[in-house]
């Protein structure tokens, strides 16, 4: 089915996200939808699958303008969309996952014809899924070999996936692609949502580049990388240089530690953080990075082992001592784990740097001020939190860490970031290394690992791998370690 | 015991559990949808009063528990326009309602305390109530109870062997992956949260035109937080809820006896004993010391213990759906 | 470009807390239409009732005083985002310890001395029922809310066995309680009225103090962010566990001294309901005022008056039961409630 876009506007409160988005796909192709962080790839992916609703514009499939505001509409029409964050049911079982929203005749539940229709089209992809596991036990690649699977048996002639490679190993990747360009060539039409530029060009066969919520243009591929990543960013950017660091004194020790998680036990021999390092944890998501994370912060407990933070036994200490060592944990997700929601800036700055019982309102008022200029925030004092944008709440999280800082424990120090942001918080962090803070974070970008650690763990199936340097090694081989090859 | 007293016990226990079970399952459908209709308390005596009344008035007690079930769903669609539409803490004005219709109960009912007045007649099922022990025990009393054991079967079948039951999980679960999946959210939870409150006012005229036979001031009080309570005890599961209304009904009933055995212990004391047992029951089975139990063993064996025990609420039990 | 949501963020909101008030008004008199009433009638009655005679405004402000106490407890556990329905059995139990011990000293001490132990027991046994509570919550991941009820449950059932039980009065065991303590031992009163000193200046005193612990600490800040976020506040290190054990505990301080009062001021003995209801009143105070400690008094005032006036209403009116307070109290919280929502709702609309 060839499908249509004609000039879409979307405005989210006076930001514009789409702004007369015009876009044509072939059936049979693959097109990518390729842009940095905030282009607004994903708000025109969900406007197509009817997940939010378009302010104007007209959608046509096939040279017929369709009305699509609700998901109903656009699975009526065919059109299937694969979410970054899989949008599935953790708690139920794989097969019901499938089953759930399939049209069917009768009020009651077929898991015997739902089991063979399910197995019959997972084969079809080598997909290898136990229709009787429940989804919390699955990876994320697993997870989104379910939704396709679901998607096609709900007769999906458009397959919009938005930021499919994330998080998933090069094996599953390789699947996927297998699968996507069986499809097209079974006349599907597939729109693939990247802000990667090596997928979209392994992969696409056309590719349409936005920027601020403009179409930049689109191109055939192949095409050189130059062209796409002048369309991409509009300006040549220089990335913060991560310089090398003196290895003088140990930050962070780990010996012979032990930390359980829901899933499984993680074991780690040896590791001895550098004063200055950085450290990157790839892997999976929930692959214990997290648990490692808060383990090394004094959020978690080690199940055994002693752990040390420059030279001073911290095993089993409460997690006040921690802090008073100069450790930091900034959480990936920033309004549940990392910022209060409902206190604004002020409070925040407050609660970190208490003096004395009562509040003095102009000294905290002063501190906020320093730190919205210092870090470059866009709000005021007395902004409530939740009310910044994504940059913004990173920003101030960066703002409330404490100096001097020993070691700086992270998760997806860059997630859901322009670029712009992200070279910012990088910058930032490389002059906290030259200061001599050790930084361990995790991150599913592979080129973002590679490029700022001096080493990298890398998290698979519960085990994790010895540090290996990153002077060696490749993206590629990252990929198939994730897997678990080690 | 003589196995005479066990019967007696029993039978007790399942007449004085009936209204629970329609209340338990009421609550178990809409907190399964997102919405915790904290009004049970308010909701069940505030239904009992109009019950009564409205077959006080009609001289139908079917008529009775049609207009307790119409108050009831009324009542519930104001915890859910709260709740839902204008995504307030379903928490508060559910705890107000329940104090509110508490006291309108009272204040409304005034002109039909200690009435007599029209009850469910009784109507042992022929054949099955010859069957010796089960016959007496189950299905010698009244429409309204095997009406509550038909609700049971059918509730389950509903969760776990339909499609629109596996969906009413699912908007419970991750409202959003469900409207992804076509399912009208907002609509879905109005539905089965004034289902729920139906079911808590037929509970309601359970009590007043079945169960209690009548109809005074703060006559159920107590009743709706137990029904709150059972359905956490039954883990938002149709069969283990009902199991929970029917164990508070033999707690209940065993208080009574036990008046006759216990002379030194007022009897006021045994009548409040099954709330705070319930309760207590409630505190000593739920997660929280599991997990620090379990801390020590391995990972296998930790998990299938828990995943066994442990019933998770629905994940999106009291938050608003926000489409994004 | 903020200040033109807040602004009209802030219209919506009075118009919709004026909508509000007048529906619940509206509502409030078809109800007393209803039951065959006149609404001028009634509000007499009640206004007759609350203050008519100054024994009538002496018993307003006792129970005030409860009341307030109560509210001002709830304002920390509230902001520490806790709904704590077991405020009614930290009010039972404080007022069981303040039996408990004017039953032992009573009349072996001087009276203000035996008085003042017995508040100490009443704070005591409040703080000891809160506390079992928040560990329930903070160590066993109970709900506050069930853990509470069911805490209500054994406290009233403590309260009913001992009055029918081990401490019934000489000859038989009546629900009007225990058998009165002396004279000596009961609060002094304004003039002849039922009203305390010690107790309103208890009432003040807890009253400004959550304002000023709220308000001005960075003690209070603590508590509203492990309110909004506990896990996150754990990570900034504001320990949760910490936190909400002490709103539970200061919760539990005055709740306990609310039941002390009723024992020492109010009733002079324990009686089965010692708390009266004033538990749950308070946490409609609370949710009224918004959770903010300075609007507690005109609220609790208003309500008191209500809980007082409504008494004298079957005796004067025959149709109008005295639980029209609690209607009136409920209708204005509902009102409140869903007006502050479409408020935000209207605000809010566009983005």
């Amino acid at each position: 089915m060839n499908v249509e876009l004609r000039h879409i506007h979307k405005w989210f409160g006076s930001v514009h996200a789409n702004d007369d988005v015009s876009l044509r796909v072939r059936a049979g192709s693959i097109h990518g939808l390729l842009g940095e962080n905030g282009a607004g790839k994903s708000t025109l992916a969900k406007i197509l699958s009817g997940y939010i609703t378009r302010d104007s514009g007209e959608i046509l499939l096939d040279g017929n303008p369709v009305d699509i505001r609700t998901p109903t509409d656009a699975i009526r029409a065919g059109i299937g969309m694969l979410h970054q964050d899989p949008l599935d049911f953790p708690p139920l079982t794989v097969l019901e996952n499938f089953m759930l929203g399939q049209a069917g005749k009768t009020l009651w539940l077929d898991h015997r014809s739902a089991r063979r229709a399910f197995l019959a089209l997972a084969a079809r992809f080598q997909f290898d899924l136990n229709p009787d596991a429940h989804v919390s036990e699955l990876t994320v690649g697993e997870r989104q070999q379910l939704e396709m699977v679901r998607l096609l048996a709900l007769g999906t002639r458009v397959l919009i996936l938005d930021e499919p490679t994330t998080g998933i190993s090069a094996e599953q990747k390789m699947l996927l692609f297998a699968a996507l360009r069986q499809l097209a060539a079974e006349g599907k039409a597939i729109i693939f949502v990247s802000h990667k530029l090596e997928d979209v060009e392994a992969l696409c066969d056309e590719v349409t580049v936005l920027r601020h919520g403009r179409v930049v243009g689109t191109v055939s591929l192949p095409c050189p990388a130059e062209t796409l990543v002048a369309m991409m960013f509009g300006k040549v950017l220089v990335e913060p240089a991560k310089p090398h660091t003196a290895r003088d004194a140990v930050a962070l020790e780990l010996h012979n530690v032990a930390i359980r998680t829901e899933l499984f036990d993680l074991h780690v021999p040896h590791l001895a953080v550098h004063r200055g390092e950085v450290i990157g944890l790839a892997g999976l998501e929930g692959s214990g990075q997290q648990a490692f994370l808060e383990a090394c912060a004094g959020v978690g407990r080690l199940a055994h082992g002693t752990l040390r933070i420059n030279g001073q036994d911290l095993t089993h200490r409460p997690y006040r001592d921690y802090l008073a060592a100069g450790v930091c944990y900034v959480p990936a997700d920033r309004l549940r784990d990392g910022l209060i929601a409902g206190l604004t800036i002020r409070e925040h700055v407050a609660l970190r740097a208490p003096r004395g019982f009562f509040i003095n309102h102009a000294y905290t008022a002063q501190l906020a001020e320093e730190a919205i200029r210092a870090f470059n925030i866009r709000g005021t004092p007395d902004s409530r939190v939740e009310r910044l944008s994504g940059g913004n709440q990173q920003r101030t999280q960066l703002a409330l860490m404490p100096s001097p800082l020993s070691v700086l424990l992270m998760e997806h120090p860059t997630r859901g970031l322009d670029i712009e942001s992200t070279l910012w918080v990088w910058q930032q962090l490389i002059a906290r290394c030259q200061q001599g803070t050790a930084i361990v974070f995790a991150s599913s970008d592979l080129d973002e690992i590679l490029r700022y650690s001096d080493r990298v763990l890398v998290f698979s199936g519960g085990r994790i791998s010895p540090p290996l340097s990153t002077t060696t090694l490749t993206v590629d081989q990252l990929g198939h370690m994730i897997g678990g090859k080690f | 015991m003589s196995g005479e007293q066990i019967l007696v016990v029993l039978a007790t226990a399942i007449a004085s559990a009936t209204p629970l079970v329609f209340a338990v399952i009421g609550e178990t459908l809409s907190e399964r949808a997102g919405v915790i209709n904290l009004s049970a308390e308010g909701t069940i005596m505030f239904c009992a009063m109009v019950g009564f009344a409205a077959a006080l008035a009609s001289g139908s007690v079917w008529l009775g528990f049609l207009a307790a079930a119409a108050v009831g769903a009324l009542i519930a669609l104001i915890v859910a326009f709260n709740a839902i539409t204008l995504r307030q803490s379903q928490i508060a004005v559910g705890f107000v309602l329940a104090l509110l219709f508490s006291d309108l109960s009272s204040f409304l009912g005034v002109p039909i305390v200690r009435i007599p007045g029209p009850t469910v007649p009784a109507m042992p099922l022929p054949l099955l109530s010859e069957l010796p022990i089960v016959g007496r025990l189950l299905f010698s009393s009244d429409v309204v109870v095997y009406a509550s054991y038909v609700l049971i079967a059918i509730t389950w079948l509903f969760f776990y062997r339909t499609r629109a039951g596996l969906m009413l999980r699912a908007i419970g679960e991750q409202p959003n992956a469900a409207f992804a999946r076509g399912a009208d959210v907002i609509r879905l939870r109005y539905l089965y949260t004034l289902i729920g409150g139906a079911l808590m006012g037929i509970a309601g005229a359970a009590f007043s035109l079945d169960f209690k036979a009548g109809w005074s001031f703060r006559h159920t009080g107590g009743y709706g937080w137990i029904a709150l309570a059972i359905v956490i005890f039954g883990g938002w599961n149709p069969l283990r809820a009902a199991f929970g209304a029917y164990l508070f009904g033999v707690l209940q009933s065993l208080a009574s006896v036990a008046q006759d055995q216990f002379q030194g212990v007022p009897t006021q004391v045994l009548n409040v004993a099954p709330f705070a047992l319930m309760i207590l029951f409630l505190v000593l089975t739920s997660a929280g010391w599991l997990d620090r139990l379990l801390v020590r063993a391995p990972a296998s064996v930790r998990r299938r213990v828990l995943q066994t025990l442990r019933t998770a609420p629905p994940a999106a039990l009291g938050k608003p759906f926000v489409q994004d | 470009m903020a200040a033109i949501p807040a602004l009209r963020e802030s219209a919506f909101a009075t118009a919709h807390r004026v909508g509000a008030l007048v529906a619940a008004l509206v509502l409030l008199v078809a109800l007393v239409l209803l039951v065959g009433e006149s609404p001028l009638a009634v509000f007499g009655a009640l206004l007759n009732g609350a203050f008519g005679t100054w024994d009538q405004v002496g018993r307003v402000v006792n129970t005030l005083t409860v009341l307030l106490l109560c509210s001002a407890g709830l304002v920390f556990t509230f902001n520490a985002g806790l709904y704590n329905l077991g405020v009614e059995g930290q009010v039972t139990v404080g007022a069981i310890a303040t039996t408990f011990v004017l039953r032992l000293v009573g009349e072996m001490l001087p009276g203000p001395l035996a008085i003042t132990l017995s508040l100490v027991a009443g704070a005591l046994g409040g703080v000891s029922w809160g506390l079992v509570a928040g560990a329930l919550k903070v160590y066993g991941r109970v709900s506050e809310i069930f853990a509470g009820l069911g805490l209500n449950f054994i406290a009233q059932g403590a309260a009913i066995y001992l009055v029918f039980g081990p401490w019934k009065r000489p000859g038989v065991a009546s629900t009007s309680g225990t058998e009165p303590f002396g004279e000596h031992l009961w609060l002094g009163t304004f003039g002849r009225t039922e009203a305390t000193p010690v107790g309103v200046a208890l009432a003040l005193i807890g009253l400004l103090f959550t304002i000023l612990i709220m308000q001005r600490t960075y003690f209070g800040l603590r508590l509203r962010a492990v309110g909004h976020n506990p896990r996150a506040a754990d990570i900034l290190g504001v320990s949760s566990a910490r936190h909400l054990l002490s709103a539970f505990a200061l919760c539990g301080v005055f709740a306990g001294v609310a039941g002390a009062l009723q024992v020492v001021g109010n009733y002079h003995r324990l009686t089965p309901t010692i708390s009266g209801g004033l538990g749950f009143l308070g946490l409609l105070v609370v949710m009224l005022a918004g959770f903010n400690a300075l609007f507690v008094l005109p609220i609790a005032f208003f309500f008191s008056a209500l809980n007082v006036g409504s008494l004298q209403l079957p005796l004067v009116l025959q149709r109008v039961d005295s639980s029209l307070s609690g209607v009136i109290q409920g209708v204005l919280v509902l009102a409140a409630l869903m007006g502050r929502g479409l408020a935000q709702r209207r605000a809010g609309g566009s983005a």
